[in-house]
């Protein structure tokens, strides 16, 4: 397997932009790339993203590979399989990388079987052996309790990115790379699902992703009269509300907020945990907040561990009185 | 309706995290003392679905596990939930694998059961929290796969599934025999029922080895694994948390009010 080279990363593309999980990707790729001394290649897949190439060099590449056909507008396993197969074996990249995102769950382990080769999912940290150049590839497990490092010897060595595990690098439209295209060549008869509806929901006020004060609530709020009183405190604050899992699972508050391991990853500049205990799969989804915060009546809750700054009592007393005192203070 | 359910007996994710230990010796983590393993939680939604799915149209619900010192009360659980069979694949020739061998497997058992119309799988097993094995399995069978399914609902010779994505879900049609992963938006397992639990006693698993299956041993277990395991550790926390105090709990909540502003974080 000598013939193998370089890095190849899967740049998804939002609303006509990179995707930030591909610009993060790239930022890794990079370093990966020159720690190889081989090149960083960015795979553009979509129906109409070849204008998207000059970003993913900005962003690090060295070489854009893009495939368009109208069947590759949305993600779709058995759209993209293929594309994947097709580019690894044409390109033949030692390692490539995709994010841990709803397309990178579902795309990388079922190419990795097809290309007979392996995944190590959801890694935080990659990087090269100095002796044997392989991959280290770092990954959270059981929950966040542990992390494994993992190397593989088959080819192309794969892993998927936690999102926000990366840093990309300072856009440089200077950059100069070259872009190939690469024929789809699909069968789309062998594609065996229809996408029948996308129904999303609403988001009001700042995206819980980009904002930089989350307020989560946990099982102690009780129930969803709580978790508008924690709204109220976040547009006061100009952040958004987030939950661990089971408020989210009982129904008070839309599945979409829940925050951790198989949540959302946040990572603001202050995160207010009330009312949660602090398991490892919530920690994964905030742990890399600059400032975790916890009010919680239980002193030996899991969360005082990872927090600056706690309270030990009951909310429903401490979060008024927060609220009322914040308020005059950003007066 | 035939379906087939995978599930794995994991070390219970919800014990409090400063039970959890490691042996850095042999990179293996040491079962906590007193806490009894689980199906892990998602397998359970997985079963759950079948038998939403068996509620309305009927049909054999066959659950197999993979795995060494199975529990029986622990993988008979599905069985006392109202799935109808129980495989293990439960020899030391199975043990050690990685996702690539587990799928193995899991799909030469699953073409041993022979007809089946859904394969279900929860997301990721609460251990090692891979989520690749249900699409090893479709990929190895060659099926289609919805993978972080929310509702599945069957129709005539379709499923329509509604797959979880971050900011809502998308509705899926495919056709069968498919394979779907199931994630915890699907909502509670139910809980065994007396007569599920009598009947659940009484029923034998049928265990395979691996000369049971049309396998290569080389491919199974430790043997077939692919990815190699060079180091497991726990990460240290810093762990200084700055308790605010006050007169009460308000008085309390004032001072964090205080504290963050002088901080700058508010
Ligand atoms: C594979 C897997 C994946 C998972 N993924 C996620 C995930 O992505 N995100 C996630 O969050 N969870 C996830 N979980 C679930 C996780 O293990 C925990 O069950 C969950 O995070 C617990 O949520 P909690 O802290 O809100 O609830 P609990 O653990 O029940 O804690 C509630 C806390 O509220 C405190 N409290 C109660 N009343 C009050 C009050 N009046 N005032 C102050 N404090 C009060 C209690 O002291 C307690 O500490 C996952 C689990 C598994 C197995
Ligand atoms: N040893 C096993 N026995 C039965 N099913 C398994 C086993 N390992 C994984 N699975 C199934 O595959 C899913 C994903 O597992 P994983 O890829 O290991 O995260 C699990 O939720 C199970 O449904």
């Amino acid at each position: 397997m000598a013939d193998n080279k370089g890095v190849l990363i899967l740049a998804e593309v939002v609303d006509g932009k990179l995707a930030a999980i591909a610009t993060e990707l790239l930022g890794v790729g990079r370093k990966l790339a020159d720690d190889l001394g081989e090149e960083l290649g960015a795979l553009l897949v979509g129906s109409e993203v070849s204008g998207i190439a000059q970003e993913a060099i900005a962003f690090g590449a060295d070489k854009v590979y893009v495939v368009e056909a109208p069947a590759l507008k949305d993600y779709r396993t058995d759209s993209y399989v293929p594309v994947v197969e097709k580019v690894a074996k044409e390109v033949m990249p030692k390692i490539l990388l995709m994010g841990q995102n709803s397309v990178g769950r579902d795309l990388a382990p079922r190419a990795a079987f097809r290309l007979e080769t392996s995944v190590s999912t959801d890694c935080v940290e990659l990087a090269i052996d100095a002796d044997s150049k392989q991959l280290l590839m770092t990954k959270p497990v059981y929950g966040g309790n542990a992390r494994a490092i993992y190397t593989t010897e088959s080819m192309p060595q794969m892993a998927t990115l936690r999102v926000k595990a990366g840093e990309p690098l300072e856009r440089d439209d200077a950059r100069k790379g070259e872009v190939v295209n690469i024929d789809a060549g699909l069968d789309e008869s062998a594609i065996r699902t229809t996408v029948k509806d996308t129904v999303l929901e609403e988001i009001k006020g700042i995206k819980l992703e980009d904002a930089n004060i989350v307020i989560s609530g946990g099982r102690g709020i009780g129930g969803p009269e709580g978790f508008q009183e924690l709204e109220e405190l976040a547009r006061m604050l100009k952040g958004a509300v987030g939950a661990s899992r089971p408020p989210c699972d009982s129904g008070w508050v839309p599945d979409t907020i829940q925050v951790g391991l198989t949540g959302k990853i946040v990572s603001p500049d202050l995160y207010i945990a009330v009312a949660i205990s602090g398991s490892s799969q919530h920690l994964a989804g905030c742990g890399g907040s600059k400032n975790i915060v916890a009010i919680n009546r239980d002193p030996e809750a899991n969360i005082f561990k990872e927090a600056a700054y706690g309270v030990v009592g009951d909310w429903k007393k401490i979060i008024p009185a927060f609220k009322e005192k914040a308020k005059g203070l950003l007066a | 309706m035939n379906m087939i359910v995978c599930v794995k007996q994991v070390i219970d994710p919800e014990a409090p995290p400063a039970s959890f230990k490691i042996d850095a010796a042999t990179n293996s983590v040491v079962p906590p003392a007193g806490v009894p393993p689980v199906i892990s939680p998602f397998d359970e939604q997985a079963i759950e679905a079948a038998l939403r799915i068996k509620d309305a149209k009927g049909g054999k619900i066959t659950v197999i596990s993979l795995g060494t010192g199975l529990l029986r009360d622990v993988v008979k659980k599905p069985l006392s939930m109202g799935a109808d069979e129980l495989i293990l694949l439960e020899d030391p020739a199975f043990d050690g694998g990685d996702s690539w061998s587990t799928a193995a497997a899991l799909a030469a058992a699953i073409k041993k059961v022979g007809e089946f119309d859904i394969v279900f799988c929860g997301r990721q097993a609460a251990d090692w929290d891979s989520g690749q094995v249900g699409s090893g399995i479709a990929e190895i069978l060659g099926l289609p796969s919805v993978t972080l399914a929310k509702k599945v609902e069957v129709g005539d010779s379709k499923v329509t599934v509604e797959r979880v994505i971050p900011d809502g879900y998308e509705v899926v049609e495919v056709g069968l025999p498919a394979l779907i992963t199931v994630s915890n938006e699907l909502g509670e397992p139910r809980y065994a029922t007396i007569k599920g639990i009598m009947s659940a006693k009484r029923k034998e698993p049928i265990i395979w080895a691996p000369a049971d299956l049309e396998i290569d041993t080389a491919q199974i277990g430790a043997a077939g694994r692919r990815v190699k395991m060079l180091r497991l550790f726990q990460p240290v926390r810093e762990g200084a948390c700055e308790i605010i105090e006050g007169e009460d709990e308000a008085d309390a909540g004032a001072n964090l009010a205080a504290k963050l502003a002088e901080v700058k974080l508010l």
